[in-house]
């Protein structure tokens, strides 16, 4: 299969002319969600049944306690149902789930994750798929959504403990956000040949004698918020790759375009929300460069066909759906490790060892480029932080962010942020590599075995999802370590966030002087964009150099 | 005891948003989807089902459409490319092994020696395509190049001429808007009803 650049390059232009197009109006919009008061009549019904105080706000601490405890009964849930799946009726008997596979579904889905330790097709019927996992792809999303907004407030408001209530943030985002996108978006892949029926179809092709039983199954409307929430759990096991969940390239290049078209209206929103649109321009051109730049170099890396079994096929091909090719599948794997998504359209596992090292890279930045749905801004907001502090050093000024003093308590916060997804990640592939028997269950030789751990790990603390799938986690010491890298993954840094939130809330605003570091424009966002690769660089790079860029640099 | 009975009251919140959120999103959501599919796609929301003349649903376009005789395909057809879970609709996978990976090269290596010799070429004349499995397992198309090798074969065992063959090729073969975003295949699936159609096989 060759690399097809012209093809590589107007799907690159078209993605961004029309997330360009996209970001504003769709920005304004979730601007208007999170500012506005009124509740319409259904969700008034809602607040009702639900026992939610609409009017009333939060103080961080008892945001973050609602985040927790909304995501630990959701992860229960989840839990105990798929456990309880043989109970369910309709659909094809399928027993109850392992209960180590079940508790890293359930953490997998709940953290954005959506790591597949189980086989789809084997494991979970219908309803597990769409009662419990497809509604885990909404909420999980908004759960990210309602944290990032819960900071925009935190900058945005002064003299105050309140941030919102998590519970009203959380139905609007579902309901006025992810709801009706995801309908038009499953409309959409419907008509271009995605299922959406709930039983297989027998086929019998008489004059070959082939008799097969196709599957069935909600996809499309799974599909939608897959991408759209940037989740990637997969209705089937092979992802995107297979012909239901991503029939064509146009569909593969429309997949792309909802994985990014929340994160990247976000910073519109945020510009919005902290009156000042500059700063939102310079936190998307931030995001849009090292999109560009990360998807030129999976492109790149794509092309060479590096590999020795890659140079016996002929080129490229073992992994890659035939309707893709080398183009598609590049931009689609920069796009799902850039955002928090892990949904793929080719196995990563096959790739090219530079263009799987980017992979990585992409995750191991934060997944800030536009990042997760609320994640990303989250992340790049706080390395924001961390540059107006260096930028304050380096020319001797109080560090201040959009007219917030940024003192040892906001940077210890955002330190920690900064240091929690490299320490999970490194420490638990650093323990497994040590261990023989967890070892065994990644099946590759040399440096591509320590590949397939460390991108594990990165996936999961990262709350990626996607995989070198070659490595079996379905076992009782890789899923429980893995629970521990999603679930730390996600909340600690939650954690964090709301505490900056609330932080910087209680603040009253500084007027801008002539000593402040403007945190807008090309020489900020130069410094950001420096601090979010060299914080990657310093932190991963050894553990790199044993994986990816051993394999490249072999041959 | 205040923090107890408040996490005790947002737990209970929870559980009902959870519900009353499961029968919005998990129930009326893929429904309506369904149902709208239905109306207006009801060809794609069923699995792109194609039928027999005798109007019975005889395979999905979509999906790869092998008789699995231990890993060898039926030498009457064309040819799908290789699979990692059989071709088996049930399951769908990629191989995974990595681009260095030594049993990958010897699979290729097979792969294109089987090849090869199905189809009375050079083994430098297989495309990759035709030695490499795909990442779903179930991919129907394979390159133009590939479907070119396995023309004269089909032909044979069809008592066609390859002239029809190929036209049936080129008839089931991507353009356009959908070969350039992606690349140009042509689909296996539907090319062997085409095939089928056309001629029956030698017995």
């Amino acid at each position: 299969m060759v690399f097809n650049t012209p093809s590589f390059l107007i799907q690159v232009a078209a993605l961004v002319v029309a997330l360009a197009a996209v970001h504003k109006p769709l920005g304004l919009y979730l601007a208007r969600v999170f500012e506005g008061t009124a509740s319409s009549r259904p969700e008034r019904l809602f607040y009702r049944l639900t026992g939610v105080d609409a009017g009333s706000e939060q103080t961080w601490p008892a945001y973050l306690r609602s985040v927790l405890v909304f995501s630990a009964v959701s992860i229960l849930a989840v839990f105990a149902l798929q456990r309880a799946q043989g109970l369910f009726p309709g659909g094809p008997a399928l027993p109850g789930v392992d209960p180590w596979v079940a508790m890293n579904t359930a953490i997998s889905f709940v953290t954005n994750t959506n790591w597949q330790a189980y086989n789809p097709e084997s494991t979970v019927g219908v309803a597990v798929q769409m009662l419990l996992l497809a509604v885990q792809n909404f909420l999980s999303a908004a759960v990210g959504i309602v944290v990032a907004v819960a900071l925009i407030r935190g900058i945005a408001r002064t003299r105050t403990d309140m941030l919102g209530n998590f519970w009203v943030d959380l139905a609007r985002t579902s309901f006025r956000v992810l709801l009706p996108l995801a309908t038009l978006a499953a409309l959409v892949m419907v008509l271009g040949g995605v299922v959406q029926n709930f039983a297989p179809t027998d086929v019998t092709n008489s004059a070959a004698g082939v008799s097969q039983v196709i599957p069935g199954g909600p996809v499309a409307s799974q599909e939608a918020i897959k991408v759209l929430g940037t989740n990637g759990g997969g209705y089937f096991n092979a992802n995107s790759a297979h012909p239901f969940e991503n029939p064509s390239a146009l569909v593969s290049l429309f997949q792309v375009f909802l994985i990014l078209l929340i994160p990247s209206a976000l910073p519109y929103a945020f510009g919005r929300m902290v009156g000042d649109q500059k700063q939102g321009h310079t936190v998307a051109a931030v995001m849009a460069t090292l999109w560009l730049a990360s998807t030129a170099l999976t492109g790149w890396a794509m092309a060479t066909a590096q590999g020795t079994a890659t140079a016996a096929a002929g080129g490229l091909g073992e992994g890659f759906e035939s309707r893709f090719g080398p183009a598609p599948s590049a931009i689609f794997a920069a796009s799902t490790t850039l955002t928090s998504t892990g949904a793929a359209n080719v196995a990563h596992d096959s790739l090219p060892p530079l263009a799987g090292g980017v992979a990585m890279v992409n995750m191991m930045l934060g997944e800030v480029a536009p990042g997760g749905t609320g994640s990303g801004l989250y992340g790049l907001l706080i390395l924001s932080i961390i540059s107006v502090f260096i930028g304050g050093l380096m020319v001797g000024r109080t560090p201040e962010y959009l007219g917030k003093k940024i003192g040892p308590t906001q940077m210890k916060l955002a330190a920690l942020y900064i240091l929690v997804t490299p320490l999970l990640v490194l420490t638990l592939a650093g323990i497994t590599v040590l261990l023989p028997d967890a070892m065994a269950n990644a099946p590759a030789t040399g440096p591509h075995q320590f590949s397939e751990v460390l991108y594990a790990f990165t996936s999961g603390a990262n709350n990626n999802g996607s995989a070198f799938g070659g490595i079996t986690t379905s076992g009782p010491y890789l899923s429980s370590t893995m629970d521990v890298a999603m679930l730390l993954g996600r909340f600690l840094p939650i954690v964090l966030v709301l505490a900056l939130a609330g932080s910087l809330a209680r603040q009253a605003k500084i007027p801008a002087s002539t000593g402040t570091v403007p945190t807008h424009g090309a020489l900020f966002g130069t410094l950001l964009l420096g601090v979010t690769v060299i914080l990657t660089a310093l932190s991963y790079f050894p553990a790199l150099a044993l994986g990816p860029l051993a394999e490249g640099l072999l041959k | 005891m205040n923090a107890l009975t408040g996490y005790l009251r947002q737990s209970g919140t929870a559980i009902r948003f959870l519900f009353l959120a499961t029968l919005v999103l998990g129930l009326a959501y893929p429904a309506a989807v369904f149902g709208i599919g239905q109306l207006i796609a009801p060809y794609q929301v069923n699995g792109s089902i194609i039928r027999d003349s005798a109007g019975a649903p005889a395979a999905s376009a979509l999906i790869a459409q092998v008789k699995n005789d231990g890993g060898t395909q039926d030498p009457a057809w064309f040819h799908a490319r290789p699979s990692a879970v059989g071709w088996d609709p049930a399951s769908s996978s990629a191989s995974n092994l990595g681009p260095n990976d030594p049993k990958l090269t010897d699979a290729v290596n097979a792969n294109r020696a089987a090849v090869a010799g199905a189809e009375g070429v050079q083994p430098s004349d297989v495309p990759a395509d035709a030695v490499t499995a795909s990442a779903s397992g179930l991919d129907p198309g394979i390159s133009p190049a590939y479907a070119r090798l396995q023309i004269p074969r089909v032909a044979a065992a069809h008592q066609l001429a390859p002239d029809v063959v190929q036209a049936l090729v080129d008839k089931n073969t991507s353009s356009g808007l959908e070969a350039f975003l992606g690349q140009p295949t042509v689909n296996v699936t539907a090319l062997n009803l085409d095939v089928a159609a056309a001629g029956s096989p030698r017995s």
